[in-house]
């Protein structure tokens, strides 16, 4: 996502490095980066504010007179930027001897039955209890789809028959359903429907009404243009909403929805989603997201997701083999089908500060240059020797390679390659691994400090008070429950009307 | 309701939107200034048309009535005409009103095979039931092929719809090839002598290249059973996407050779204006508009009344 936002701020903000900043040259950038959000299907708006108040801040006298300018403005694109996408709080607090409720409402097709099924997985996964509840009585096949689901991810949902109940009715008793099995997270899964069809949009009212939910999230596909900030300002009209879920941001989009909603509606997104199953579900930061806007990676999601995908047993065990020196190509295999549980090459790379622009280049070149390929046959190679030449692959003479070779579809010679490169490779992983794991988180730190502060000059100004974590979260909380208790009256105001 | 008050119905909220968006724009009297055309530029991009198509319209606005005084009828039409001749495009597609099939691509005689692709979501499986229906209208017997074996409960949902349209239906394992079971369908509608076969495919991304393969592979597979076969690739665009549709548009067509886009969801206040883009830069005709949730909710495209209805007054 994002990269044609990316290349034209690139672009633009390259042009700046090169001559001599003046306030001309920057309009001009500016204007090809507000083109490039248009493109992007950035709200017509939000394009032109932004870059307004860019253009304001970076042709001001203290910017172009400082050191580096160049450097400023990508600090102030920078701040621009989380301050258009954020602040975000993903919290859902659960409480004791009640029922969270979430409720999940959305245009149709736009990925909220499946956005419930991956919510409830990544909640049951940190230790909570959740449920669902099939709320959609008039897509055919929609209850099917939401129990298929949570018999996928082993959580439990509760229906009713369509002729004989209502959605309304379905999420009551749902709710009771719930408490009875002392479940602690209720999650609706609700009709899709167009923000201005009043009838089913009353539907959604009266369900919010009744049972009040702790957080109504609005799901949305990134694919949308437009439109996408007209019907989340009808959503948040109608009900409220806490969050925004992105979908379908594993494709090409450019996410232009992503950075217009906030401002629009003044609710942040919280989570997105980046596939069809259900382990691809993320909290969304919009600190790292303007990271990798400005083309500088996200190792803290990178970092993330191979917590969550790997399998940390398996790993310390390869780590230990290839201290010892014994790290054999059939260790190799397993290393690379872990790899693989993380995801695409391609999108890994993207989260590599500065290798964004090469899976980039590997995106506009398709096929021929896809890493994924690559992997896929060094693993039909492997996979087509026998366990004892994996692990002695000195044993592997000529004729061995060519049944290798036609076992995998290759040629003789890439078996040749590829045990060179192996031998090559058990050297540097023996250094590697020698190290302390101190040494290593600091090497990575390294590169992750360089990367992770594109606002460099403008970090001073901005810092906020010194005061310590507990204290900021007390604040936050107090603040939370008050919005939560504001809510609620403006509900009970709303049902007296 | 007629075709032209149905379509014009589901674009009355965009239309209200849009008129204070554009048709207020142009007054007459006024002078088209640079503030007036980047005010009109705005009402075109929230078409999403696109910032190709619609800096080409400013451009030739500017040339044609730069400081003169707006004459807004004649500007109008100017835009007007100019997008309808883009969506008609050279005479490859015949939109008829009154034979609604006359923009489908068929066999001389026999079975005519369908197939429908597209993004995640898009409104495929429901769009196929619409267009089943309207085929039966027609007199013809249409047969469902049930090709995505991938998603939660697909199969129990073209399986319902196919209940409501009395039509038979091929359906394979959950996760069984999904190339198998289009040959299958075609199989089957060949033996019970179907007039038309439509296959159902998973929703996928045009960026997974995988599966995108696996739809080439699924195209190949129908074209193997049946000699000129699909004789149809509709591609459905929900008519909020973004530029997206660009891509979407092209690299379905790289995977398996569009040869129309179904054009759902234009009931609510998304313009779907990125299909004029599409059919610029690809040719790819809009053959139908989806404008609800229902069996009769499918129309036929007609580039006039779509643009027509985009910008009429009431
Ligand atoms: N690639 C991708 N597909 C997704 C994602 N989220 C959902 N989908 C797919 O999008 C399609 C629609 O998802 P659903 O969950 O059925 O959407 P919905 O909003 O419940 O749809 P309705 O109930 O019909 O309004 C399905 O094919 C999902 O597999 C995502 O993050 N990435
Ligand atoms: N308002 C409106 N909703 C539509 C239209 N066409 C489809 N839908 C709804 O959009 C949602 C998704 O439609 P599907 O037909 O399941 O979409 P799909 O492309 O088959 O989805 P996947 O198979 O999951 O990729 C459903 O809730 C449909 O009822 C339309 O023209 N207007
Ligand atoms: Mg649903
Ligand atoms: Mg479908």
């Amino acid at each position: 996502m994002f990269e044609g936002i990316t290349n034209s701020l690139g672009d633009a903000l390259g042009g700046l490095r090169g001559g001599r900043l003046t306030e001309g040259n920057i309009r001009e950038g500016m204007s090809k980066v507000r083109q490039a959000l248009l493109e992007a299907d950035v709200n017509y708006d939000i394009a032109t504010e932004f870059t307004d108040r860019i253009t304001e801040q970076a042709t001001g006298d203290k910017v172009l007179k400082s050191l580096k300018p160049e450097e400023q403005i990508v600090g102030i694109v920078y701040q621009e930027l989380v301050q258009l996408m954020g602040p975000v709080d993903h919290e859902i607090t659960l409480r004791r001897g009640e029922v969270t409720v979430l409720m999940m409402c959305g245009l149709q097709g736009s990925g909220k039955t499946t956005t419930c099924g991956k919510l409830a997985k990544m909640l049951r996964d940190e230790g909570a209890k959740p449920m669902l509840v099939a709320a959609d009585l008039q897509r055919p096949a929609a209850i099917e789809q939401l129990k298929v689901i949570g018999q996928q991810i082993d959580v439990p949902v509760y229906s009713e028959d369509p002729a004989s109940s209502s959605p309304l009715q379905v999420c009551v008793n749902g709710r009771k359903a719930a408490n009875q099995q002392g479940r602690d997270i209720l999650i609706l899964d609700t009709a899709g429907r167009l923000h201005i069809d009043d009838e089913l949009m009353r539907e959604l009212e009266q369900i919010d009404n009744k049972l009040m939910p702790h957080q109504v999230l609005l799901v949305c596909d990134a694919m949308t243009g437009q439109d996408a900030v007209k019907s989340a300002k009808a959503f948040n009209e109608a009900l409220e909403i806490d969050g925004v879920i992105l979908t379908k941001l594993d494709g090409d989009t450019r996410g232009g929805a992503a950075l217009s909603v906030k401002g629009v509606t003044g609710v942040p997104i919280k989570y997105i989603g980046v596939g069809e199953q259900l382990d691809r579900l993320e909290r969304f930061h919009p600190e790292r997201m303007a990271q990798r806007i400005l083309g500088q990676g996200d190792l803290a999601t990178l970092m993330e997701t191979a917590a969550r995908a790997l399998d940390s047993e398996e790993m310390e065990l390869q780590q230990q083999k290839m201290m010892e020196g014994k790290f054999t190509l059939d260790d190799f295999l397993k290393a690379m089908q872990q790899m693989k549980k993380m995801g695409p090459m391609k999108s890994l790379m993207k989260m590599i500060p500065g290798m964004g622009q090469i899976a980039g280049a590997m995106d506009e070149m398709g096929d021929e240059m896809d890493p994924d390929k690559d992997v896929r046959r060094v693993e039909a190679m492997i996979q087509s020797m026998t366990l004892d030449e994996r692990q002695n692959p000195e044993r592997i003479d000529r004729s061995r390679r060519n049944r290798i070779a036609q076992g995998s579809g290759t040629d003789p010679a890439d078996i040749n390659d590829l045990l060179k490169q192996f031998k090559g490779m058990s050297g540097m992983m023996q250094k590697m691994a020698g190290m302390s794991v101190k040494d290593r988180m600091r090497e990575i730190q390294k590169v992750g400090s360089e990367a992770m502060d594109p606002a460099g000059p403008m970090r001073r100004e901005k810092q906020r008070s010194k005061r310590g974590p507990a204290d900021k979260n007390s604040v936050r909380d107090k603040r939370k429950q008050e919005r939560q208790r504001a809510k609620q009256a403006r509900k009970k105001n709303k049902r007296r009307k | 309701m007629g075709l032209f008050d149905k379509l014009k119905s589901a674009l009355t909220k965009t239309k209200d939107v849009l008129r204070t968006d554009v048709r207020d724009l142009l007054k007459a009297g006024e002078i088209l200034d640079e503030q007036n055309l980047e005010k009109f530029h705005r009402g075109l991009i929230t078409t999403d048309m696109g910032v190709a198509a619609a800096g080409e319209i400013v451009d030739e606005l500017k040339e044609k009535f730069g400081g003169r005084t707006v004459q807004p009828d004649e500007i109008w039409d100017i835009v007007k005409n100019k997008l309808k001749e883009i969506l008609r495009g050279e005479g490859d597609c015949r939109w008829d009103i009154t034979d609604p099939l006359s923009p489908l691509q068929m066999a001389d005689e026999g079975l005519s095979v369908i197939l429908v692709c597209g993004v995640n979501g898009a409104g495929k499986t429901t769009s196929i039931a619409k267009l089943a229906s309207f085929l039966q209208k027609s007199g013809k017997t249409v047969l469902l092929a049930a090709g995505d074996t991938f998603r939660a409960a697909a199969v129990e949902q073209l399986t319902l719809w196919a209940g409501r349209l009395g039509c038979e239906i091929v359906t394979g394992e959950h996760e069984a090839d999904p190339a198998s079971v289009a040959y299958q369908g075609v199989d089957r509608a060949l033996e019970a002598g179907a007039d038309v076969a439509i296959i159902d495919t998973a929703g996928r991304l045009q960026t997974h290249q995988n599966l995108m393969q696996e739809l080439g592979k699924i195209h190949r597979v129908i074209g193997n059973r049946l000699e000129g076969a699909p004789h149809e690739t509709l591609l459905v665009l929900d008519a909020t996407t973004g530029q997206n549709g660009l891509s979407q548009a092209s690299k379905f067509s790289d995977a398996a050779g569009c040869t129309g886009i179904v054009l759902a969801k234009l009931d609510g206040t998304a313009k779907g204006g990125v299909v004029v883009a599409i059919r610029q830069q690809m040719g790819i005709p809009v053959k139908y508009v989806g404008v609800g949730e229902q069996l009769d909710d499918l129309e036929l495209f007609s580039p006039d009344e779509f643009v027509d209805a985009l910008f009429a007054e009431t």
